[in-house]
Order: structure tokens, then sequence, then C-alpha cells
């Protein structure tokens, strides 16, 4: 690995001063799964790692009803899916913490870290599009809140400035009678990179049965994970049945462009999204009783 | 706060004894456990957290000794295989692993061990899926898997 410096900041101070002192080569530090790697192979070479998981600010996990659940960015997955809150609120996280990487990856892996990696193909991220999350980024100008749809630039890229951290992500609180779940398609059981991912979100009035609330978002089939908006609309308004399902996972790949490669050729990849598309919003539907 | 580009001291718990070595900030802690401390039990496989040979115990939770850098152990607690027996009693499932061959080449079985103990220890009574989903951090090349269920189903809470 080549030489860098290495710091581990009690406070957020501190690390927001470490990271503008580097001259845009610092690197956060949260679980390391990805960026251990990536140093080893020389993909990454910053002359500065910064550890942020010794900051009480990065180890908040809370969630408070009227505000939404915040996942500070050194909380690991293994944390995150044991906290009573998400497995009672939020579903899909839940489940993404619990087949990201193996259990030793999970141990030290946060969400946050899953994010600010940017890969396509990130499991944790399309649970939070579909609930809206927003990262909280701190830099030497202060903070500033980004929506998760607008984080993502590119395969491994994002808006965050090389001198910028994001502290934590906010989620908030799913609406009344919804329900959230995540499918991935991987050719094995565990300890692998999806070949497509589907992450749905619907809510339902209990009244009148229509569909108030609907998120869709695919992973691994764009140069960065992305919300399915057209298929959202068809649910949106009706009365969720199976003809409803079937219409709007049909449209999912308008929001793709995937590529073909060793995992899986377009057309593949395509029709992987309208059927895990279908699954999670099957799932949904017997999870609200319906 | 000092930004350290040469060795800087880690202090840590490495099975039950306080450590105090000085390494640099870009070795792993499987570097450190097998050159610094040489405790070679821990295994060096794919070295990109795959394969699971490099497993250790921080905290009481397992994770990859190549993925993690040796001075994010500083003021942890640090258990590797050779910290597992009680002197000349082995640790159950070392010898739930011994009892049933659970082991043909032996590279991978220091990882397999401590993600067992870490799993066991958390999940007293798993189904066999919920093992196998525990472990699956953990490849191994020779025994196809069975007699390491095995080994290690036989000492789960009935």
């Amino acid at each position: 690995m080549r030489p860098f410096a290495f710091v581990s900041p009690r406070t957020l101070d501190e690390a927001v001063q470490a990271m503008a002192g580097a001259g845009g080569n610092a690197r956060a530090l949260a679980g390391g799964s990805d960026l251990v790697d990536q140093m080893r192979v020389g993909r990454r070479t910053p002359s500065l790692v910064v550890d942020i998981k010794n900051i009480p600010d990065m180890q908040r996990l809370e969630y408070i009803p009227e505000d939404g659940l915040h996942i500070g960015a050194g909380v690991s997955c293994t944390r995150t899916g044991e906290y009573a809150p998400v497995v009672e609120h939020y579903p899909s996280i839940k489940e993404v913490c619990g087949l990201i990487g193996s259990t030793q990856i999970q141990n030290r892996a946060s969400i946050a870290g899953n994010v600010c990696n940017s890969a396509p193909s990130g499991d944790t991220i399309p649970p939070l599009l579909t609930y809206d999350a927003r990262c909280i980024v701190v830099g030497p100008n202060g903070r500033r809140e980004v929506p998760i749809a607008e984080f993502f630039a590119g395969p491994g890229q994002n808006v965050m400035a090389a001198d910028e951290l994001l502290l934590e992500i906010v989620v908030p609180p799913p609406p009344a009678n919804s329900s959230g779940r995540y499918l991935r398609f991987i050719p094995r059981e565990e300890m692998d990179i999806a070949v497509a991912g589907a992450a749905s979100m619907i809510a339902v009035d209990p009244a009148s049965k229509r569909c108030t609330t609907a998120r869709i978002a695919l992973a691994s089939v764009a140069p960065t994970p992305v919300r399915a908006r057209d298929a959202e609309a068809v649910l949106e308004g009706q009365v969720v049945n199976a003809d409803v399902i079937k219409a709007a996972s049909d449209l999912t790949p308008n929001a793709t462009s995937p590529i073909s490669d060793v995992r899986g050729s377009v057309e593949y990849r395509k029709e992987l999204c309208k059927v895990l598309t279908q699954r999670t919003l099957e799932h949904c539907l017997a999870d609200l009783g319906m | 706060m000092e930004q350290t580009i040469r060795k800087a001291p880690l202090q840590c718990r490495v099975n039950g004894e306080n450590v105090e070595v000085l390494v640099k900030p870009w070795q792993t802690l499987l570097e450190v456990l097998r050159d610094e401390l040489r405790l070679t039990g821990t295994k060096e496989g794919c070295s990109n957290g795959n394969c699971g040979a490099c497993t250790v115990i921080i905290d009481g939770q397992a994770v990859d000794s190549c993925l993690t850098l040796g001075l994010e152990a500083d003021g942890h607690e640090v258990t590797t295989i050779e910290g597992l027996a009680d002197g000349a009693e082995l640790h159950p499932v070392q010898r739930a692993f011994m009892e049933h061959g659970a082991l043909q080449c032996g590279f991978c079985t220091p990882g397999f061990i401590m993600s067992a103990k870490a799993f066991l220890d958390k999940h007293p009574n798993p189904t066999e899926t919920e093992l196998r989903t525990g472990i699956a951090g953990n490849l191994c090349r020779c025994t196809g898997y069975d007699k390491i269920i095995k080994a290690i189903m036989s000492i789960t809470e009935k």
C-alpha cells in the first residue's frame, strides 16, 4: 500500500480541519471494506486517511418519529440492521444491512460508506432512494443537505467535494400504512454483486385502498442507482392489484441504461428489473395485508 | 492532531494481553498481527474480503483483518485463533473441527473457527441455513463445507 498519514479525530471540527488541510487528497475511512482494498490495489492513493469512527456525531443512530432516522456515517450495517426502529419502520433498510457483503463486512461497513463509494450496485442505496433520504454533508464551508436522488454523478462519482465529509444520512419517517422491500439477483446465495436490484416502497390509504405514495429504485442497471419514475406514476392513485403491479413493473426498464458484462446482458438486466420490482411490490402488498 | 506518515503507536489488547507496538499507518491489522506480533495463525488468503481466512474478532465481532488498518484497532480488544484455547483446553469450536475432521489443508480453518465462534456467541441455537448465511464470508476450497457445518452444528444448543 502506498504510504499515507493517518488521523483519528475525536470531534467533527477536527475531522473537517484534517480534510481541509490535505489539499484535496484526503479520504475518509468508515468501515474500510471498500477503501482499504482500493488503496491496496492502487485505485486510490490518498496522502491522508481520516478515520471517522471515533467521532460521536458519526456514531449517531437515532429514530425520532416526527423527524426520521439518523444514521451516522460510522454506524456499521450490523448495528443499523439490528436497531429496533429500523426493523419496525424500514424493512428494506434492515434487509440490505443483512445482505451486503459477509458478516465480517457488515460488522465494519457503514451505509454512508456504501453511499460515498457510489457504486451503481450499492445495495443500501435503492432503499434510501425509496424513502427520500437526505445526505448531510459537512466541509470547510459548513453544512449542506443533498437529497439522495441528487447525490450520485456516475460510477464511483458523487457531488461531494474532495474536502467534504458525509456526516449522516437522514431517512424521513415512512408514510402511514406503508411498506418497503428490496430484492437483488445474484447467481450465488450470498457474497456477490447484484446483477440487478430493486427496492419498492408503497403507501396505501386504508379506506380507499388506493396507493398514495409509490417509490421504486433500481441498482446495477445504470451509471448510478436510479428511481423508476414512470413505474411509480402508474401505481400512485390506483388500487394496487396484480394488473397494476404488472403494468408498473413493465415500465421500470425506461429508467435504466444497463451495460452488458460478465454478470449479465442488457436484455437480462432489463428483464430482472421487471421481475424484481413485481416481487417487491407483491411483498409490500402482503406486508400491508392486501 | 498529529498526522503520522511514519510509524505510530498502536495500543490495544490482543488475546487478553495489553500490546503496544509501532506500526505503519498503511499496515493492515493482518500485517500487524502476523509481521509485528508474530501471530501467524491468522492467514492471508484473497486480501480483499472475499475469503475470510484473515478473520479475527474485534470487540466480539468477526472482521476481515485484511480490510482493517492496524491503527483502527487502537483501544480495542482483538482476539485471534491463538487466543481461543484455555491453556491446553481447546475451545469447543476447535474441538468440534478436530472431532469432525472439518478440514483438509487447514488454511481456511482459523478464519472459519473465528467466524463460527463469533456467530455462535450471538446465535447459540441457529438453523443450518442461518449458520450457512452467518459464515458465508469464509471460503473453503477443500471440504465442500459439509463437515464444517456438521462440526459447528454439533455444538449448538439443541
